[in-house]
């Protein structure tokens, strides 16, 4: 009896609860004022996994924007040159860290936030920024939910329904028509651009022969592989983290399978090259070697050098000098905060405060080395183009990656 | 010490603590972190003693924390989440059609969450009970595993939507009128008590006769499986009312947002604060949140002196330092904060007056370390 | 299910079975003697894939197989003698959360040192030729890795049997105390515990690494906790149990997949551990606990 009476006195304090403030479920609604700049600094936070799963790319990243603030580390608004800080903060790869880790940077003051690779923790961290009225300006996350719902999440980069559709025009242009999947089972990048990959590659006709699975940190794929092979697949989709590849690669060259192998941004890095990974193609955000742009050409030039001024560097981007699609992407950002910030010079605005600089970041327009910039009404950064890569022979003595072709949205 | 002294002093430190919990909402600006710190450390403290509950007070070696709190969160999370933002929450599966109107009152939810929370942990318990120790640990590691594995998995893509997990979460609602910001603390301070409560009871002290001897204690007529239970029951009601709060001090989840390193963490701060003491837990949440989040973050920022580079600091670095300092805490302070001990007045008196120096001998970690804190 | 498929499916099962068993004895034999669930286990496994992209940049692979078993094993003692020999008389869950902070320690000294992005384990000659039989083509490796996990096995049951030592190491298990009250000098035990315990994570590394050819930081986390299922579902403290728990382990969750069901290959691998509890609760080969009143 006594048993039952503490569980029910316990229920009866949660439901007066529930009676009382159940019904007064408002929020405290007061105005977003922003952050204001203090002083002649301009804290720009970077909000990047440097360590856990996603710890490598997000590094590449911060690379890039570290770059971006070497080159630009003032800006004159108003008349006031400002220096631009960067506030650098570990969201682990984890969605818990992640909301103190943006949590911090805001205490810290910052007015604009970039970042971050993983989509994941961008939507974590999203109503934090939103909350504190800075502007985030995402480089790699390219799961819709990032900016959806949010009017102070920006994104550089394609989406993943974008992307999904594209690998799956490629697969079926190129003539196969059965394909395999295998997704991160509880990884939201790897799943959602998985489903929206099977959507339209059936709708285009195709069938997907096997679906299936693995487990965050998993580094034995031969069973699912041996299914894999079994079903006959031509082409095999992967969307992975940058360690799921180099693990994934060797075991279906071991297995004997030589279906097209198929992935997307995250294989951009120069720790993927192998020969096993001879002839898997993936899509990106830009093509170091495009001539025609200038900016872009610029950039890789300086970049390199920039990454052997330092043994660091060089580690923190797989021992080479090659530039990773992500660094790029974080110049970019870097680039789409400095030029809101710049838009800011000649208004009529006493101090520097983020809400501000949010309202110039909807109207920025430039030509970054991604690509033209500007974002549209959910902040998404207005691309219709991806890049196709592969790997081949070349590319395992010179570890760069070799261009395949552009795919627009206009071609689907 | 009289009681009456004990009062007056207990009444300070409820006023101190309170005082101390509005100031850092009254005297601090919206972005400070001392609010997110307190916040996740009250969060984290609910987490930490209902584990006590069972690994400190009861002796059942328990590693399904994680699994409990996902539970309570993902029950929170997909009842709460307001009916006009499903669609856009559930954009690749859509929404389950009975799931399509439905919007609990946080509160409710919470309770929910609990409960759900509380029955798994009935259906499990019945096989899971038996097992002995570490057999007991892994198979409660094993069930905080399938729960994250099965939130993820395609089955359940109209509820818990699948691997992409859910947001639009509501953020802490108002009580009593007060800011939303003091909702977590209220509502930890509530179920702590609830806790202490059952722990300083008949239950209670069965628990702690368990631990002590399980034999001794079923001589004494102690229902062992019921006992047991009772612990694995509450103690995971209160895993998932603190999975519902984090859910919510979150605004976001996915699986992936409770590994089994969750279930570590918050055994470390259980062990840190004293296995069987509610304060100490409650103690080390903070502590540890504090220094994790908050006082170790410059490490991992490279610094200059002048001109000069001090050199390791750089990223990651934040992370060894915590590691070392936790493995120095757990070899040179191996009892934790409270030892096995509950903050008390005299523990604190006898310290600083030097009396009950045998007794004082025999205790001297757990009364030390109510010192410091 | 063809015949090919089949024989691939059992192949590989076998091959990750026989690498789980390796580990877990490490595992058991900690538990065995320690009472100690070693967290850190996994990550000492990662550390040695590491030590051996370093061994081999400088020397050749049959060097560097000599130094990385060293070097691993002087890490293992290290962490014995630095983690958990002060708390030795500490309460049980003292030393268990030491095991955890040193896998903590481990995994975020070798994201600061390495970086998290993942790095190319070596490709040694030897292991990775490919041999195809019929449709079904696999590296050496695959069957190196279940016959070199047996030959171990039996040296250690060997060692523990017939030998002065191993007859230490069984009558510390038995009893830490009576042990020491015979004259057995426990600490060295238990280093020799270490030293075998990280041999084999050694070796295992190698032979997992080989076919896996990646290593980053979180590496060990997934195989450490597999194999700690195995030791468990065989019995913690016995080491056929461990190989037996091994090779079932990877065994069912191979077969699951290949039913289909890859989403929840670990679902039923803790379901199956659950059952085995239920009807043998100290696992298959597990001694029975006596109750001490």
């Amino acid at each position: 009896m006594k048993k039952i009476s503490i569980l029910l006195v316990l229920v009866m304090v949660f439901s007066i609860f529930a009676v009382g403030c159940g019904g007064g479920g408002g929020e405290d609604t007061d105005v977003v004022a922003g952050i204001d700049v203090e002083g002649t600094t301009i804290k720009i936070g970077v909000f990047e996994p440097t360590t856990g799963e996603n710890g490598g790319g997000g590094i590449q990243e911060v690379l890039g924007i570290r770059y971006a603030n070497s080159l630009y580390p003032t800006v004159d608004i108003n008349g006031t040159t400002y220096d631009i800080q960067l506030v650098e903060v570990d969201n682990q790869s984890d969605k818990t860290a992640a909301v103190t880790a943006a949590q911090s940077l805001v205490s810290q003051g910052v007015v604009t936030v970039l970042g971050s690779y993983g989509s994941g923790v961008s939507i974590a961290a999203g109503p934090t920024f939103a909350e504190a009225g800075v502007p985030a300006i995402g480089c790699s996350c390219t799961n819709p939910q990032v900016t959806l719902g949010n009017d102070f999440y920006f994104r550089a980069c394609f989406l993943d329904p974008f992307q999904g559709t594209v690998m799956a025009n490629y697969a079926i242009d190129a003539g196969y028509t059965k394909a395999a999947v295998i997704s991160q089972n509880g990884d939201d990048y790897s799943t959602g651009l998985a489903g929206f990959f099977k959507q339209a590659y059936t709708d285009l006709g195709g069938e997907i022969v096997a679906d299936e699975t693995y487990q965050t940190n998993e580094s034995d794929f031969n069973a699912i592989l041996t299914t894999v092979k079994a079903s006959g697949a031509e082409v095999i989709f992967v969307p992975s983290s940058i360690a799921t590849a180099t693990l994934i690669l060797p075991q279906i060259t071991a297995n004997g399978i030589d279906a097209q192998v198929l992935a997307s941004d995250t294989w951009e890095n120069a720790a993927i090259i192998s020969e096993d990974a001879v002839g898997a193609v993936f899509s990106t955000f830009f093509d170091e070697k495009d001539e025609s742009n200038a900016i872009a050409k610029e950039f890789v030039d300086g970049f390199k050098v920039f990454l052997n001024s330092d043994a660091q560097y060089l580690t923190w981007n797989a021992g080479t000098d090659t530039v990773a699609a992500v660094s790029a992407l974080g110049y970019d950002t870097y680039m789409a905060a400095y030029h809101a910030l710049e838009a800011l010079d000649g208004t009529d605005i006493e101090v520097v405060n983020s809400v501000a600089i949010r309202d110039a970041l909807v109207n920025v327009q430039f030509d970054g080395v991604t690509g033209a910039i500007a974002f549209d009404e959910n902040g998404d950064a207005i691309k219709d183009t991806a890049y196709l890569k592969t790997v081949t022979e070349d590319s395992v003595a010179t570890k760069e990656f070799s261009f395949v072709k552009t795919q627009s949205v206009a071609e689907l | 010490m009289s009681n009456k002294t004990k009062n007056l002093c207990s009444l300070a430190l409820a006023l101190v603590i309170v005082g101390f919990i509005a100031c850092s909402y009254y005297m601090t600006d919206k972005t400070s972190m001392i609010r997110t710190v307190l916040q996740l450390g009250a969060i984290y403290a609910l987490a930490a003693c209902s584990m006590n509950l069972l690994n400190g007070v009861t002796g059942l070696f328990s590693l399904g924390q994680a699994g409990f709190m996902a539970v309570g969160a993902y029950v929170f999370a997909v009842f709460t989440i307001p009916v006009s933002k499903k669609a856009g929450v559930y954009y690749l599966y859509g929404v389950a059609d009975w799931l399509k109107n439905i919007e609990l009152s946080p509160f409710i939810a919470m309770i929910l969450g609990g409960l759900v929370a509380a029955f798994l942990a009935y259906l499990i318990g019945i096989p899971v009970l038996r097992l002995k120790s570490d057999y007991f640990a892994i198979a409660t590691l094993g069930f905080a595993e399938i729960v994250r594995i099965l939130v993820a998995s395609s089955l359940f893509n109209k509820i818990t939507n699948g691997s992409l997990g859910l947001n639009s979460i509501p953020k802490f609602t108002k009580v009593f009128g007060l800011p939303s910001y003091f909702t977590p603390f209220i509502v930890v301070a509530i179920c702590i008590t609830i806790i202490m409560l059952v722990v300083r009871s008949t239950y209670g002290r069965a628990f702690k006769a368990i631990r002590e001897d399980e034999i001794a204690a079923e001589a004494m007529g102690i229902n062992l499986a019921k006992h047991k239970r009772m612990s694995f029951i509450i103690s995971s009601f209160f895993a998932g009312v603190s999975g519902a709060l984090l859910v919510q001090y979150l605004g976001a989840t996915t699986p992936t947002t409770f590994p089994i390193a969750m279930t570590y963490n918050i055994l470390l701060i259980v062990v840190i604060g004293g296995m069987g003491s509610m304060t100490g837990s409650i103690i080390s949440a903070f502590l540890v949140t504090a220094a994790k989040e908050w006082w170790l973050r410059f490490l991992d920022v490279e610094h200059y002196i002048g001109g000069f580079h001090i050199p390791l600091m750089r990223t990651g670095f934040r992370m060894v330092v915590f590691s070392v300092i936790l493995m120095i805490v757990v070899l040179f302070w191996r009892r934790g904060i409270m030892g096995n001990k509950e903050f008390s007045w005299d523990g604190i008196y006898n310290f600083f007056t030097g009396k009950n120096k045998k007794k004082k001998a025999k205790a001297e970690a757990a009364e030390g370390g109510a010192l410091n804190e | 299910m063809d015949f090919t498929s089949f024989l691939s499916y059992c192949l590989a099962g076998i091959s990750v079975g026989s690498i789980y068993a390796l580990i877990a004895i490490g595992y058991t034999m900690v538990y065995g003697i320690l009472r100690l669930i070693n967290f850190a286990h996994g990550d000492v496994f990662m550390m040695s894939a590491y030590f051996m992209i370093f061994a081999m940049g400088v020397m050749p692979w049959y060097l560097s197989m000599i130094v990385v078993i060293i070097a691993t094993i002087v890490l293992g003692v290290l962490i014995e003698k630095a983690a958990y020999k002060p708390l030795r008389t500490a309460p049980r869950m003292s030393i268990m959360i030491s095991a955890i902070g040193v896998s903590y320690f481990l995994q975020n000294f070798a994201t600061y040192l390495f970086s998290a992005l993942p790095k190319a384990y070596p490709s040694i000659p030897v292991l990775n030729k490919t041999i195809k039989f019929g449709e079904v083509s696999t590296s050496l490796v695959t069957f190196i890795t279940p016959i070199l996990t047996i030959i171990a096995v039996f040296i250690l049951m060997f060692i523990i049997k017939k030998t002065k030592v191993g007859m230490a190491m069984r009558a510390v298990s038995k009893d830490f105390e009576t042990a020491q009250l015979m004259g057995i000098k426990i600490n060295d035990v238990i280093s020799i515990t270490f030293v075998i315990g990280c041999f084999l994570a050694a070796l295992g590394s190698i032979l997992y690494f080989t076919p896996r050819p990646s290593v980053y930081p979180l590496v060990g986390s997934l195989p450490g906790l597999k194999c700690f299922i195995a030791a468990v579902f065989g019995g913690i403290g016995s080491i056929p149990g461990a190989v037996v728990g091994g090779f079932l382990i990877g065994l069912s969750e191979t077969f699951i997949k290949a039913a289909g069901y890859s989403e929840f290959s670990d679902v039923f691998t803790f379901i199956i551990l659950v059952i085995v509890l239920m009807f043998r609760p100290t696992g298959l080969f597990g001694e029975k606990m006596s109750e001490k009143v």
